[in-house]
């Protein structure tokens, strides 16, 4: 008889406890004049600070759209906002909070979280619940060949990283064909999607793959690989592995007086390999989804330059793409309401498929799948301190300095 | 795998690189392997948290450079340090949990381990961290054989340490208190040792050791918040082949594992160079096990 009482009890709490939830989670996406967006990025864990770029970007562009009037969805005139949660860095919170997002907060347009491995726990939810997600930070291959629907990237994908990379390794040499590739990739999904561009153009351009090494993702020295590169002496080093890969190979191709005369890699600017390194990173190639110098505009920011200084002014740092692009997609979403003309998911789901537009950060047009085909890659170029554009020739500001002189020659 | 085999064969100079860089991590290893061999023997705790310590060891010594001192400076003062934080640990967490079974140890450990790497990266931020400690390489053989001299430094300093920390277990009163106390806790009790005291300098010890080593992390490598794992497995593994308080063991098996990682991330490829360590240590372990077997007298 107590053991029921107790029971009874236990009931009664949580059914309270269940009912006093419920007042908050009555939060439509649309109410009154202002349009919800939700959001799931890491603002702990181990991706915070590009969690924080990323956050920083929307914030910005919703800012800035709602400074220019807001959204004007069939003669009615909407402010923006966005409601975030952390996702801690952990694919499985982040398909939690899309589902949370959704379901309890009722939010019916989704922005992207930071990374690939975040972007393809989320989709899944997001694709059950024909809730449109524009994302701008997950860049793998393998996001865009699942047939979803509902998924939208403004940048580029990872197989294009560093092909203009091994374009220039293939334009400089007089016989592409006797170019010796090596590469060094993370052994995750990233990564290894980068490695599989890179190699497939190397080979399209019949070039010779020497080195494939697969670096651990709890990487703490990559010696073994430098030592073989020492060895086989390829034309062309390429290294991926998020920022810790970027700084391990400057600080050990230099430690390990390491010649190659081409080295490319991803992530520089958030391993801060110039700061960090200063005359050892020079040289080295780098591959970005956006720069300041590009000639790209639109109305609510101005040119690519505009928006960085906007970006300064207010977070007190230079924006990294990661940023540039976040806030870009808070206009993809704008110009997708407006063509629309309805706020429900589905037509502005299709809205957002029929996308063609100019943004500071590069031309925006999806393909079937999904994936952002209209902008390239930027690739730059450490030279004297500074990151210079080398390629594509079109935006490049700099003449590229090849081939990287030995060590005992810098 | 059998290309590269031949590069070894063909240029057999670059197996000598491959020598010396992998023994140069190996003395990393081997300082972690210190504090962790200690404690596990003496307290009977595995502690997970080792890694963490060597990866706060690296902040404590950018830290130091930003305050404008030298980085070489770091190396002392993060161990300072991390002595002060693992006394911190123990006093908190760790004499709760002392006496009780290695389960309880475990998870107590594998939590500060991930409040230490959190706490990190609250505070310093996620990103990479590296400091240039601008002392430069020596090269031989054409350059074909290079040695960065701060990890001649590390490598000194783990030897010198491992036989600081020999004298100090064979010829101090402390030293001789944490070997009693490892025998038997309750003798030393008896005998009038503090054995909280003594697991106290045990583990801040350990700590100390990483946060050494760490130091030299930061200036060899790169550290960020959450580095730790891969030290705390690799020290794991040299404890285990090592066996509990054997000290010159775990300097052969800290720069054995250093090396065995290298060759086998160059023959085989860098996917399989933990895979094939592991499969090492498994077969020590088997050829241990028989040659135990063989001294086993049964009683029956």
């Amino acid at each position: 008889m107590k053991n029921n009482k107790r029971k009874f009890t236990t009931y009664f709490y949580s059914l309270l406890a269940a009912f006093s939830l419920l007042p908050l989670s009555v939060q439509a996406s649309v109410e009154g004049n202002t349009i919800t967006l939700g959001a799931a990025v890491s603002l702990t864990g181990k991706y915070s600070t590009n969690g924080k770029h990323t956050k920083n970007g929307y914030d910005l562009g919703v800012k800035v759209i709602n400074e220019h009037g807001g959204v004007v969805v069939n003669g009615k005139k909407y402010k923006i906002a966005i409601k975030y949660y952390d996702d801690e860095s952990t694919p499985a919170r982040g398909a939690q909070l899309a589902e949370r997002l959704i379901n309890q907060d009722n939010i019916k347009f989704l922005l992207g979280p930071y990374g690939s491995g975040l972007t393809k726990a989320m989709a899944p939810v997001t694709e059950k619940y024909k809730v449109p997600m524009v994302e701008a930070n997950g860049a793998s291959l393998s996001l865009f060949n699942k047939g979803y629907k509902y998924l939208f990237a403004i940048l580029s994908t990872t197989e294009q990283y560093l092909q203009p990379a091994v374009a220039l390794a293939a334009e400089m040499a007089k016989d592409p064909k006797k170019v010796r590739v090596a590469g060094a990739f993370e052994n995750d999904p990233f990564s290894q999607d980068i490695s599989t561009g890179v190699f497939a153009d190397a080979k399209k351009r019949g070039m010779k793959k020497i080195i494939d090494d697969k670096l651990p993702p709890d990487l703490n020295d990559m010696s073994a690989t430098l030592t073989k590169v020492k060895a086989l002496k390829p034309d062309l080093l390429v290294v991926s592995g998020h920022a810790k890969g970027a700084a391990l190979a400057i600080r050990q191709i230099s430690d390990m007086k390491v010649n190659v005369p081409m080295l490319a890699l991803t992530h520089c600017d958030s391993a801060d390999i110039i700061g960090k390194f200063g005359k050892a990173a020079e040289y080295a190639l780098c591959a970005a989804q956006w720069d300041r110098d590009l000639s790209y505009k639109d109305k609510y920011f101005g040119s690519a330059e505009n928006f960085a200084q906007r970006f300064e002014k207010t977070y007190g740092y230079a924006p990294p793409y990661q940023a540039a692009e976040s806030a870009a997609a808070v206009l993809v979403y704008k110009d997708a309401f407006e063509r629309a003309g309805k706020l429900d998911p589905t037509s502005v789901r299709n809205a957002i498929a029929k996308t063609h537009m100019q943004t500071f950060y590069g031309n925006i047009k999806f393909d079937k799948t999904g994936k952002n085909i209209a902008k390239p890659m930027v690739l730059f170029q450490v030279q004297d301190g500074k990151y210079k554009v080398v390629a594509p020739t079109r935006w490049a500001n700099a003449k590229l300095r090849w081939p990287t002189p030995p060590w005992s020659k810098r | 795998m059998f290309d590269n085999f031949m590069i070894l064969f063909d240029a057999p100079v670059f197996s000598i690189d491959l020598l010396v860089n992998g023994m140069l991590i190996g003395a990393i290893f081997v300082l972690a392997a210190y504090g962790m061999a200690l404690v596990w023997g003496v307290m009977n705790i595995i502690n997970v948290a080792q890694g963490e310590f060597v990866m706060l060891g690296g902040y404590v010594t950018l830290v130091v450079v930003k305050l404008g001192l030298n980085p070489l400076f770091g190396i002392p003062i993060s161990a300072l340090v991390l002595y002060a934080i693992g006394w911190l640990m123990y006093r908190s967490v760790i004499y709760r949990v002392v006496d009780r079974d290695v389960f309880t140890s475990l998870l107590a450990t594998f939590g500060i381990s991930i409040l230490l790497a959190q706490l990190t990266n609250q505070v310093f931020g996620a990103n990479v961290q590296t400091i240039d400690t601008g002392l430069g390489t020596w090269y031989f053989m054409n350059g074909d054989v290079t040695v960065a001299i701060i990890k001649v430094i590390a490598f000194v300093l783990a030897v010198f340490l491992g036989l600081v920390l020999w004298l100090f277990l064979k010829k101090s009163r402390t030293g001789q208190a944490i070997r009693a106390t490892s025998q038997n806790p309750r003798a030393a009790r008896i005998l009038g040792i503090d054995t909280h005291r003594i697991y106290a300098t045990t583990y801040s010890v350990s700590a100390a050791l990483c946060g050494a080593a760490g130091s030299l992390v930061v200036m060899a490598w790169a550290v960020h918040p959450y580095i730790g794992l891969p030290y705390t497995v690799r020290s794991f593994m040299v404890v285990i082949i090592a066996g509990l308080g054997n000290l010159p063991g775990v300097i052969m098996a800290g720069l054995g594992l250093g090396v065995a990682e290298n060759f086998a991330g160059f023959i085989l490829g860098t996917e399989f160079q933990i895979a094939f360590v592991f499969l090492l240590m498994i077969a020590v372990l088997v050829w241990r096990n028989f040659a135990l077997r063989r001294q086993r007298k049964y009683l029956k």
